[in-house]
This record gives structure tokens, sequence and C-alpha cells, in this order.
């Protein structure tokens, strides 16, 4: 059992967990993902690790409520304890040797990118980030970003705060005002990496993603998270999560993402009819 | 008077009509006479040529002799000495192929019923005995086991009963490797599998589920920072195989491992398991194994109509003989000699149809199994809505990646010698990590003779 030393709640649909787990925050690298499970009948899904702490041992998780498992986790509280907590799983985002980067987030998806921006920013790279939400109630890690990047853009889709719009525009404003990215790493909502991804190939400038396949192991022994990546079967949990954004098929990944769309909206409601007879 | 009827008595099972719709297990077992009266079967001979078809060497005349006294306990006892898995062997090995392939009765009629014997023994412990196993006395070695399948399970259990202070380290967050994500219910309650993994926490085997070796932790570190003396490996063949085809990626596409995860692991036939599973109307599942034979028959309870694909005949399929006939009760439809091509699917990228081709079987190939040929100009295509992948597994990478100095093999397979030592200092291995895919049971041989290795080494210290 995995206990939750620390629960924050960001944004009204945006909780941070802080979880004791010090073999896994001994080991962690920035782009890594943990698997959880929150109570015994509960499934195994994929978070992307925000922060960890060797010394406390803690690994800290941000988790946007979506469905059925990331509701029952938000009515979990500190001392509470998570049934299971594997990692750390995945590659680690290869941030060496860039001079000049764009870090992209989309949403939560933010909560990942800023652990990769802070090491792209602490091994002495110039970094820029542009990190879209729907709205002004959205924004999350704004201080964060702000302290580890050169230039930082907020978009919001609705205006209510920061640049009006797309990160793919403010993106692109940042291209065509001149600046030659080494790399520009995008992560967020499938469909935004893929339009991040668009953005850049025409000017040729290498592009990593953080791809968010659905996962049951996470270790490789299943292939649900496989993808088509220049042509070439690849499994997300071992030879990912981040691959080049140009070779990925992105329609089919977006696709596949919807495969149990039915059963998880059923599951969510379902899930919160039950704590709302429980809260009567 | 030995009793000397020809055949077998017959397992109870559950109607196949009423099991095909439930995830119960099919075989009941023996009652308490049935068992006497097979017990009697057996000629206790001399040589006991059932023994050498045993990869675990159970003393299977000597406990036969016990069943036959109605001393069901004394039974359990001889069998325990030798195998850490009685209640799992008895169901899942391929006792044809090993110790009922050598005993003398099979040599007209029947066999003796071994397997259903040391299943009815190990249940009847089980139910009966609420004797907890003595803690042996520690030695103070530390081993660590990777991997709590049948291998690494097995190498604890030999080891723990020795003295040894054994942690097994588990990626999933159950132990058990196949015998939990991969075997179902209905042939292997898991349950079983609960209680056999109790008797080693009873015996003072700690076991680590939600390691990931490899990752959470290294071999290096499971050595030098740790403080284990010797490591086994015996992590399994997981990594599925996919046809390459068009069409692999396909929503409704999947390998029998996730499937079987889903269903075994996950439970999500049970309405009150948060996992989702696809509910196919009509599935296709792809391979002859015997995990083709699972997938196909939990597809099957979960109410779809089954088409098993296999591109040689009915005579080459690999899966038991046993497997394949619950399968046919069942209304599993065999298409043999017919081999995917494609698989097709509609404008929202879900799977519609698996395009096959027909297969003629021309001349035996190095494996000693005639070679199936397209047949040019024979495709035809089966409306599916899920396709299964069940083509077989081969050794995870992960460990051999991140162990430096571990030899493996073209396969993958981790390189051991005859005591299961691989190239790297007190690092040993067995089961599918160096096989490939094979038994439960060849995976409790391994475990044991790696057991007994490692004991010799240490024991000098």
């Amino acid at each position: 059992m995995y206990r939750i030393v620390r629960k924050e709640a960001l944004r009204p649909t945006v909780t941070l967990y802080e979880i004791e787990a010090p073999l896994i925050a001994k080991k962690a690298q920035p782009g890594q993902f943990i698997i959880l499970r929150v109570d015994e009948h509960g499934e195994r899904i994929p978070i992307t690790i925000n922060n960890y702490d060797p010394e406390k041992g803690t690994v800290t998780i941000i988790v946007q409520t979506v469905g059925a498992t990331t509701e029952k986790l938000k009515h979990l509280n500190e001392g509470d304890c998570l049934q299971d907590f594997v990692g750390p799983l995945g590659k680690a985002t290869e941030t060496e040797g860039k001079k000049k980067v764009c870090v992209v987030g989309g949403g939560v998806g933010c909560a990942i990118a800023y652990p990769v921006l802070k090491k792209f920013h602490d091994d002495g790279a110039e970094v820029h980030a542009v990190v879209g939400f729907k709205n002004k109630d959205l924004v999350i890690l704004e201080d964060d970003f702000r302290k580890s990047s050169d230039i930082l853009k907020i978009c919001t889709d609705d205006g209510s705060y920061g640049q009006k719009g797309l990160v793919t525009d403010a993106l692109k404003e940042l291209i065509d005002a001149g600046n030659q990215y080494d790399e520009v790493f995008a992560i967020g909502p499938m469909i935004m990496m893929k339009f991040v991804s668009k953005t850049t190939e025409p000017y040729g400038i290498p592009t990593t993603v953080s791809m968010s396949p659905i996962m049951v192991d996470g270790t490789g022994m299943c292939g649900g998270c496989r993808l088509s990546v220049g042509g070439e079967m690849k499994f997300a949990c071992v030879d990912g999560p981040d691959f080049d954004g140009h070779k990925v098929d992105w329609d089919l990944a977006v696709k596949r993402n919807q495969m149990y769309r039915d059963f998880e909206m059923h599951k969510h409601e379902e899930t919160c009819n039950l704590f709302k007879k429980e809260a009567e | 008077m030995a009793n000397m009827s020809l055949t077998k008595n017959p397992m109870p099972s559950q109607d196949p009509n009423v099991r095909n719709k439930n995830f119960e297990e099919v075989a009941l077992g023996y009652t308490e006479a049935q068992a006497l009266d097979e017990a009697q079967r057996c000629l206790n001979c001399k040589n006991k040529p059932c023994m050498t078809g045993c990869p675990v060497m159970v003393h299977i005349p000597e406990f036969i002799a016990e069943v036959a006294k109605g001393d069901f306990e004394a039974a359990y006892q001889i069998i325990s000495n030798t195998s850490a898995l009685p209640a799992v062997c008895g169901r899942v090995c391929p006792q044809e192929s090993q110790c009922e392939k050598y005993c003398v009765r099979g040599k007209k009629g029947d066999p003796v019923g071994i397997g259903r014997l040391e299943r009815f023994v190990a249940d009847w412990h089980n139910a009966h005995s609420t004797a907890a196993p003595e803690k042996p006395a520690s030695n103070g070695h530390k081993v660590a086991v990777v991997g709590s399948g049948p291998s690494g399970l097995t190498c604890a259990g030999d080891l723990a009963r020795k003295g040894y202070d054994v942690t097994v380290f588990e990626a999933l967050h159950l132990a058990g490797g196949v015998l939990v994500y991969g075997i179902p219910e209905f042939r292997l309650p898991k349950s079983i599998v609960q209680k056999e993994v109790d008797g080693l926490k009873a015996l003072g085997v700690t076991i680590a589920t939600d390691t990931v070796i490899g990752r959470t932790v290294s071999i290096d570190e499971l050595q030098d920072e740790m403080g284990f003396e010797a490591v086994f490996i015996g992590s399994g063949a997981g990594l599925p195989m996919f046809m390459d085809i068009p069409g692999v990626n396909y929503k409704g596409v999947l390998s029998a491992n996730e499937f079987l995860t889903r269903i075994n692991l996950m439970k999500a036939y049970l309405p009150d398991s948060d996992t989702p599973i696809i509910h196919p109307k009509k599935v296709a599942v792809v391979g002859g194994g015997n995990v083709a034979m699972d997938a196909a028959r939990c597809a099957k309870r979960l109410g779809a109509e089954v088409y098993v694909v296999y591109r040689r005949g009915m005579e080459e399929l690999p899966a038991r003989k046993e497997e394949v006939e619950h399968a046919e009760e069942e209304g599993i439809i065999f298409k043999t000699l017919n081999n995917p091509v494609e698989i097709l699917a509609d404008e929202d990228d879900n799977v519609s149809k698996i395009r096959c081709i027909k297969m003629e079987l021309g001349e035996p190939d190095a494996s000693g199994r005639r070679r199936p040929i397209e047949v040019a100009g024979s495709e035809f295509d089966l409306d599916v809505d899920c396709v299964i992948m069940a083509l077989g597994t081969s050794p995870n990478p992960l460990i051999k990646s991140t162990t430096k100095g571990l030899e493996i093999n073209k396969k993958g397979g981790i390189v051991v010698n005859e005591d299961g030592l691989t190239s790297r200092e007190n690092v040993y291995a067995g089961g599918d990590a160096v096989t490939g895919a094979a038994t439960v049971i060849l995976a409790m041989g391994a475990g044991k003779t790696a057991a007994k290795a490692i004991d010799e080494v240490l024991s000098k210290k």
C-alpha cells in the first residue's frame, strides 16, 4: 500500500498527490511514468511523474478528474493509501546536448511538461515554454514554469487569461520570430501533440512527443499501448513514451484511444452516482 | 488387488452448454470414492517409470499408495516434498506427455489418472488441513527471486524450506505470473494460486509486488546494495508477437496476453471491475496453442461466436488435446488450414473482417511438422469485430537491457549452464526466460534445479 502524504487541489478538477514510494523516488527521471491502482477492484492507469524527492522518498503526480478511476482517486485523502503504485516506467526523456528548446504543454500535460522543462533548464539550455489551457480556471504551475523558462507564453482557448488561441498559434509566432530550436517537446492531449507536430514539420524542427495510449501492465507484456511510428510497431510503455512526433501515425493513435469510450463514460457516471449516494 | 479397469475414472465436469456461459471451473475434481478407486489402478511398479516423466520428480507411486489407503494428508506430504504447487500442476500439467505417458497401465488402456489424483490430494489438503507449515530456522543467507511465476515460486519454496531468507520480486500487483494473468479461472481458480502463494509466505518467503526489476530496482542493486547473495531470474516470456499484416493496429485487434490479462488479472468480466473489456459478437483467435484455446474459450464466455484460425490442420494443433476437445464441446468453431493475410475495418477503424487464405500441407520442415503452403487465389473474408493474436511470446527484453554482462541467445533467452547459472556471478535463471514459452512444469523443474545449485554454493559459505 502507498500512502498519500499530501493532497492539494490545484484547480477544481486538477489535484496534486504526493505519494510515499521511496524506491520509485530514488530512480525516477523526467518523462517517466507510474501505474497506479486505487483499490482492489481498480483498473491500472498510467500517470506521468510530475516530481520526485529521493530524500523524502515521495513521488508527486498531478491528475485531472476525467473518469471513474480519477474520480475515486479524488475521494481519497491525505493519509489514505493507494492499492498499487508501480514504476518508474518507460524511458526517461533525453534532454542532454540541447542549446535552445521549446516545451509545449497542454492542460494537465503541463504537469508532466514541467519536470522535462526544468531538466532542460538545469542542463543549461535556453528554454521557451508555451502552455495552453481551456480557460483561466484550469491554469496550473504558472510560477514553476515562469522560474525555469526564458520565455513563457500562456494561452487559453477563450482568452480568459494570457493569449487567446491555441498553443500551435503561439508556437508558430515564436518560430516565425526567428527562434531556431534544436527541439520542440510537446505533451498534452493527443490531438494537440498531433498539431504541434504538424506545425513544426514544414520547418524541419525535431519534435518529441510524450504519447499516452491506453495501457494495462506498462511493462511490455500486452501490446495494448502499441503505436505505429515510422511504419514500425512500438510499445509506448517500454519503447517510449517519447517518440518522434513527425513519425507517429496520429489518426490511428487517436482512434485507438477511444476504444473503450462507452464503457468509460458509463463507469464514470456509475462512480459519481455511488459517491453521491454515500454523501446523502 | 489392483483395480484392473482399462479406463480412468472420468473427471466430473460442468455441462459444456452451461460452462460456456460462466467462468467457474470446468473440471469438478474426483470425489473421495473416485480417488480411492483410481488409486487402486496403480501397480506400484518397482522401477517407477512415471517418475521419469515428472520434471520435479514427485514420488508418484508412494503418494498414490497413501491415497489407496485413504490417508490423503500423508499423500499430500509426499507430493509437497518435491512440488511447491500440486493443486496447480494437477490441473494444468500436460500429463499425457509427462508422468502419464510412461505409466505401465497406459500400454493397454488408460494410464493411471496421476494428474487427477494429485489435484484431488492437494484440494483435499487445502480443504481439510489447518496445520500451518512449520517455518524453518533461518540460515542467514539472502536470495532474491525475480518473477513470481511457476519457476520463481518453486525456487523460492525449495530455498525457504532449507532456511534461506527469500524475497520474490513481482512486477504486477498479484503473485503467480501466468497462473494469475494467463490461465483462466475456469481451468485454474485464482483462489488456488493464492493459497499456494500463502503457503510460501507461511514458510517465510517475502513477496514484493509492484516491483519491476530493471526499472524499480536493478539486478546489480539487488546484489551490491540490498545484500542478496544469489539472484534467480524467472521473469518468463511475456512479450507478445503480432502478425506483420495490414490492419494489425485497428480497434478490436489485441494480443491474447492483453485479452487474458484484462479477464484473468483484472477480472474485467465482473461488473464491479473498473477495467474495460470488449464484448465482441464474432471473434477470430489466430493461433493453435493452449493460449489460443484459453482466449477462444474466454471470448465464448463473453457471449461471442468464436473462430480459431490456424494455418495447419486439426492434427497439428499445438494445444493439448483435452483443451481442443473442451473448446469444441463449448462451441468454438475451428477454421484450420487458414492463415490471415489482412484485417479490415469500418470508417471508424473498428475491425469488420479478417481476410484469410486457404493453406495446404507440404513436406515436413526443420521442426518436423508439415509446412503450410498458401493456395493461390483462395482468399476469403470472415465477418468479425475482434481479432485476438495468440501467436506466442518471447522473453521480455527489460532485464537483458538493464543488466550488464548477462549473456542472451538469438531468441532473447538468457543463456545458462546445466545448474541454471548465467554468465553473471551468482545470478541464475530458469523457466520461459531461458527457454522461451514452454510449460508450467518445465519452469518448475528449472526453479528446482537452480535452488539446488544456489544451496550448494551458499551452504559452503
